[in-house]
């Protein structure tokens, strides 16, 4: 670095020599070219203006003209420093740019939030909550709930690969996929082949969606579910205060037309309850280490006498802690407790 | 960190050495050299993770992608050597289902 700025200066110094003698065009243009070399090397305009200086006082000593140059050596100084101006108007002008990207972001980013379920669900038989925290301004996690007319709830939760604004596009796919599906309650199985169907056609080669679905009655304490790809669903069983996850089988969305889903059934006991999430859960790294289905029980556990909401809160607050705030991925958790 | 790829082609099947991490920086590179591979004619792929730890959902779409590739150009693809992590990984997305996984790992020249 030191070997740089001893270059820069014997350049400069010859330069303005040169000038000084002949006060020609010619070393003008050459100043501007050297301004672009000293911006290419990182030089602040503070350290340009030293470097004049220095040359300016080494004239000094040897040169008994030296007021006179003195004045003339800032036709140099100025022509260097052109080319910081333009990079400066750049800056401004890329800063203008990315205030208008940022602004059309926090657009959609806002319009992407009213795709997601607004009200709450207030039920005597069942708690429920959710939280979903996108890594960015735009989330690629979806989730979905509402009570059909047979008072059935359904929950869902959707994982698009990748994050940003590309995921948050496909996220709204499947979100218009849903509402176009016809009214009456659909069976998990049948939800997700409808879905399948949507996904696979509009999406690229390289893409696509994990998503898991659920529809609880409330009547009949059983909670019927389906995953296509998606991580598994945890169930938490108050008489024995364990988790376990509830396996199933099932291809991710959008790879072949023609995939069948199963179809899976839980009973619920008073107290238990269903976790739905996203792999940004399971995902969270701390330094290189991946937080395992373990870590996020024990925190279930630890809030499992809130009410849901507070305990999905809670939970995301103690993860984000851990990993330092910083999100790698979309986050997304869902829990359906059945009341005494 | 990176990915490292090395192919390998046999008399009989062409061997994908991958080493490293295949993420969302590190999927392209994969894409650059699986995709040309799957869609050659009739051609036995098998790609070996043995040295891999981690593959996210990008590098898990680059799989699907040289899938779909391959049952276009009447070529078949396997993967061996996986770990438990990545295996888990292909069970949970179901893609075990679709493309053949088997557990040992290719010798390497």
């Amino acid at each position: 670095m030191e070997d740089t700025k001893l270059t820069m200066y014997h350049l400069y110094k010859e330069m303005l020599n040169n000038y000084l003698k002949s006060k020609s065009e010619h070393t003008l243009y050459s100043a501007q070219q050297f301004s672009k070399e000293m911006l290419e090397k990182d030089m602040s305009p503070e350290e340009v203006i030293s470097l004049h200086k220095s040359v300016i006082q080494e004239l000094q000593q040897m040169n008994n003209e030296a007021v006179t140059d003195f004045i003339d050596s800032f036709d140099i100084l100025l022509e260097v420093m052109i080319g910081y101006g333009l990079a400066h108007r750049e800056h401004l002008s890329l800063r203008d740019r990315q205030r208008q990207l940022e602004s059309e972001l926090t657009v959609a980013a806002r319009m992407q939030q009213s795709l997601l379920p607004s009200g709450k669900i207030e039920l005597n038989s069942v708690d429920f909550g959710v939280i979903s925290v996108p890594a960015g301004k735009m989330s690629g996690d979806y989730y979905h709930y509402f009570i059909d007319e047979q008072g059935h709830i359904g929950a869902a939760v959707a994982d698009v690969i990748g994050k940003g604004v590309p995921a948050a596009m496909c996220m709204s796919m499947i979100k218009y996929a849903i509402d176009s599906l016809p009214e009456q309650r659909l069976q998990p199985a049948a939800l997700l082949e409808n879905l399948n169907r949507v996904v696979a056609r509009n999406i690229d080669d390289d893409m696509f969606i994990t998503m898991i679905y659920g529809s609880y009655d409330p009547k009949a304490h059983r909670f019927h579910y389906s995953s296509a790809g998606h991580e598994p669903c945890l169930f938490y069983c108050a008489e024995s205060d364990t988790f376990r996850e509830l396996k199933t089988k099932g291809l991710v969305l959008g790879v072949s037309s023609k995939v069948r889903y199963e179809e899976y059934y839980q009973d619920l006991e008073p107290g238990d309850f269903i976790v739905l999430l996203s792999d940004g859960v399971t995902e969270c790294r701390i330094e290189d280490e991946f937080i395992d289905i373990k870590q996020i029980t024990q925190l279930l556990r630890k809030y499992k006498h809130l009410p849901a909401q507070l305990m999905v809160d809670q939970v995301f607050s103690e993860l984000e802690k851990i990993q330092d705030f910083k999100l790698n991925d979309d986050f997304t958790l869902l829990i359906l407790r059945r009341n005494v | 960190m990176n990915l490292k790829v090395d192919i390998k082609e046999g008399n009989r099947e062409t061997v994908v050495f991958l080493k490293g991490e295949v993420d969302v920086y590190t999927a392209p590179t994969l894409k650059e050299s699986l995709y040309p591979l799957a869609e050659q004619k009739e051609k036995k792929i098998v790609v070996d993770l043995s040295n891999i730890n981690y593959i996210d959902s990008t590098g898990l779409g680059i799989f699907i992608g040289a899938l779909k590739a391959t049952d276009k150009s009447n070529s078949t693809i396997t993967i061996c050597g996986a770990n438990a992590r990545v295996k888990r990984l292909f069970e949970i997305t179901g893609l075990d289902e679709i493309i053949e996984i088997v557990s040992d790992q290719r010798e390497e020249v």
